[in-house]
């Protein structure tokens, strides 16, 4: 039986695993005050720069033309809570029904795996190929009245990007209902349409609020497929079919502008936008914490 | 059953007619409504394809090698977009994966407290819901003139590189790829995140017990089991990099003159999207089709690819 000397069992900090050990420590500490960084500076710009230009006129007056001062970001902010609205309505119904189809009613079988591989292909397709599909779909067929850029083709091209996160969580959700939920409803009579409607989707129902509030979330910020399908406005909302103004796109406008007045304009967009996507996601955090899980 | 029971206790209750109408009204629009993602997807696949149709004809492969972008001679090629967008999305994710891996494993092995880590773990996925278009703007006017001292030093001294050769006028591939790093950082740490969590404890204690160091049994043990997942959390993100749109066509300076530098102004497929297509018409609608079919294509390799990866990997323990 071999003893061991008495230095053995401490920790030798000269050793070279030692010295690797901290190195590499050392290392991940460092790459993680990296990684955050750019979130408290980016935060910290938004929020000092965007922050103190908010007033009351800024939050309820039209933009100005461009090389004029004042003015205000009232009709984007407006248009952005339309079109995402408008997104939501569409993308809500049909993403939850699909994930009811996927976690209800056909869990295996060929139809099920085409949907579920679907949807993971739609979620990795790029957000400006949506905006290319309603383009060539609606805006340049001219499909609704005759119109081309429109409130609601830009809600549509946002609701096929969300589809793919309500089916995902949808479907992921009502998976974690426990079976036993499903035969109780079952076995007091009740049909496949009230057991899934008054008691799987209820007991879901926290889960499936939180992503549906994180994908309104991301869609509310999207830019990329508003350019060419809600186009831009200087005005207040004309109804679903004329382009409507946002606050990606105003931002995206504004910041490449030569003006002074402009660029404070799409510092002060990225403020409200920040501020309610963070909203947006401390309140999928909170019904998160209401999953029975 | 006793003799004597009475049967009408025991009688079954018939479903009225209409409740089945019901049930089966909401299964067939169940099936409709998970029908739409594979109608949205058949659109956009032949939406594109017949958007692109006469470009294809009129271009052929060529369109992939030739760096042309004419309007007025009607001449199109789109080299110059698809190497900016191939290479901004390459270069991002070779800076991004070890600040994500190394930031994942910060924040999982227990090296600082559970709150600390929890609230860090937090604010990188709070960078994640940031919109492009913000961090485009602060690309703009804070990242951007923040970096050129840097990267004319680094074109001072580094000139005789083909990839530094040229003076940083502003926009350029270099801004880019890092508002790119920014974006895709998010995705890599909390999937890369996510993949260590699952790790056995077992594994860990089975390393610490045959005494090696913490370190050892990060890179050997820990790491090896997590590496479907981070692997395919990379290739995610190396989809994501390549169809971002917003915070690179603000920062790459939208130039279809091909240069190898990383300090000039390049493109990347989708920027020349968000840049042209609201103005094009014509054969240049076509073009910008064609592009963007390239574009799908090679997103759609790379998220197949990430599927088929998570598979093969997968280490059985």
């Amino acid at each position: 039986m071999t003893t061991f000397s008495r230095g053995s069992l401490t920790l030798q900090p000269s050793l070279a695993r030692n010295r690797w050990n901290l190195l590499l420590t050392l290392t991940a500490g460092l790459f993680t005050a990296l990684a955050v960084l750019p979130l408290i500076v980016v935060i910290a710009y938004v929020l000092f720069k965007g922050g103190s230009l908010i007033t009351l006129q800024l939050l309820t007056a039209l933009p100005p033309p461009p090389g004029l001062d004042g003015g205000g970001i009232g009709n984007a902010i407006l248009g952005t809570l339309i079109v995402t609205l408008v997104a939501a309505v569409i993308a809500v119904p049909v993403g939850v029904g699909a994930g009811v189809y996927l976690a209800e009613f056909a869990s295996a079988g060929w139809f099920a795996r085409f949907v579920r591989f679907g949807t993971n292909v739609l979620a990795g397709v790029p957000s400006i190929i949506c905006g290319v599909f309603v383009y060539g779909l609606i805006v340049s067929t001219r499909l609704f009245f005759n119109q081309s850029y429109s409130a609601l083709a830009g809600g549509i091209a946002l609701a096929v990007l969300m589809l793919p996160t309500v089916i995902k969580t949808t479907d992921e959700a009502l998976k974690l209902v426990p079976q036993e939920l499903r035969w109780g409803a079952m076995g007091v009579g009740a049909s496949r349409f009230v057991t899934i409607t008054r008691v799987t989707l209820p007991a879901a129902f926290s889960s499936i609020a939180t992503g549906v509030v994180l994908a309104v979330a991301r869609a509310a910020g999207e830019t990329a497929p508003l350019i060419f399908t809600a186009l831009f406005s200087p005005f207040w909302p004309e109804g679903l079919f004329n382009p409507i103004a946002s606050m990606s796109v105003l931002i995206y406008n504004f910041a490449i502008m030569p003006y002074e007045a402009q660029i404070a304009l799409a510092w002060a967009s990225s403020f409200v936008l920040v501020v309610m996507i963070l909203l947006a996601n401390l309140l999928a955090r909170w019904l998160g914490r209401f999953s029975s899980t | 059953m006793a003799a004597g029971a009475r049967p009408e206790l025991f009688s079954q209750r018939r479903r009225p007619p209409w409740e089945l109408l019901i049930d089966r009204g909401f299964q067939k629009l169940a099936v409709v409504l998970a029908s739409v993602v594979g109608l949205v997807l058949i659109g956009i696949l032949f939406t594109v394809l017949g958007g692109a149709r006469e470009a294809i004809a009129r271009f052929g492969l060529g369109f992939l090698t030739t760096s042309d972008w004419d309007p007025i001679g009607e001449h199109y090629g789109a080299f110059t977009a698809i190497y900016g967008t191939v290479v901004s999305s390459l270069l991002a994710l070779a800076i991004a994966v070890p600040l994500g891996v190394g930031t994942a494993i910060f924040l999982t092995e227990n090296f600082i407290p559970l709150p600390v880590r929890q609230v860090l773990g937090l604010m990188v996925e709070l960078l994640a819901a940031i919109p492009s278009v913000v961090l485009g703007l602060w690309g703009i006017f804070v990242m951007e003139p923040f970096l050129r001292p840097g990267l004319t030093s680094l074109h001072q001294w580094l000139g005789w590189l083909p990839f530094f050769s040229t003076t940083p006028l502003g926009p350029g591939m270099a801004p880019a790829v890092l508002i790119l790093v920014v974006m895709i950082l998010p995705i890599i740490t909390a999937i890369a995140r996510d993949s260590l969590q699952q790790v056995p404890l077992a594994l860990r204690q089975a390393a610490y017990g045959v005494g090696t160091t913490r370190w050892g049994a990060i890179v050997h043990v820990i790491l090896p089991a997590a590496i479907s997942g981070i692997t395919g959390g990379v290739m995610l993100a190396l989809g994501r990099a390549m169809g971002e749109t917003m915070a690179v066509t603000m920062l790459i300076g939208n130039s279809n003159n091909f240069s190898l530098s990383l300090l000039a102004p390049a493109n990347t497929i989708s920027s020349m999207l968000a840049n042209q297509f609201g103005e094009a018409d014509g054969l240049q609608v076509s073009a910008l089709m064609y592009a963007a079919l390239v574009l799908m294509l090679l997103t759609l390799v790379v998220n197949l690819l990430a599927q088929v990866i998570v598979r093969r990997l997968s280490l059985k323990y």
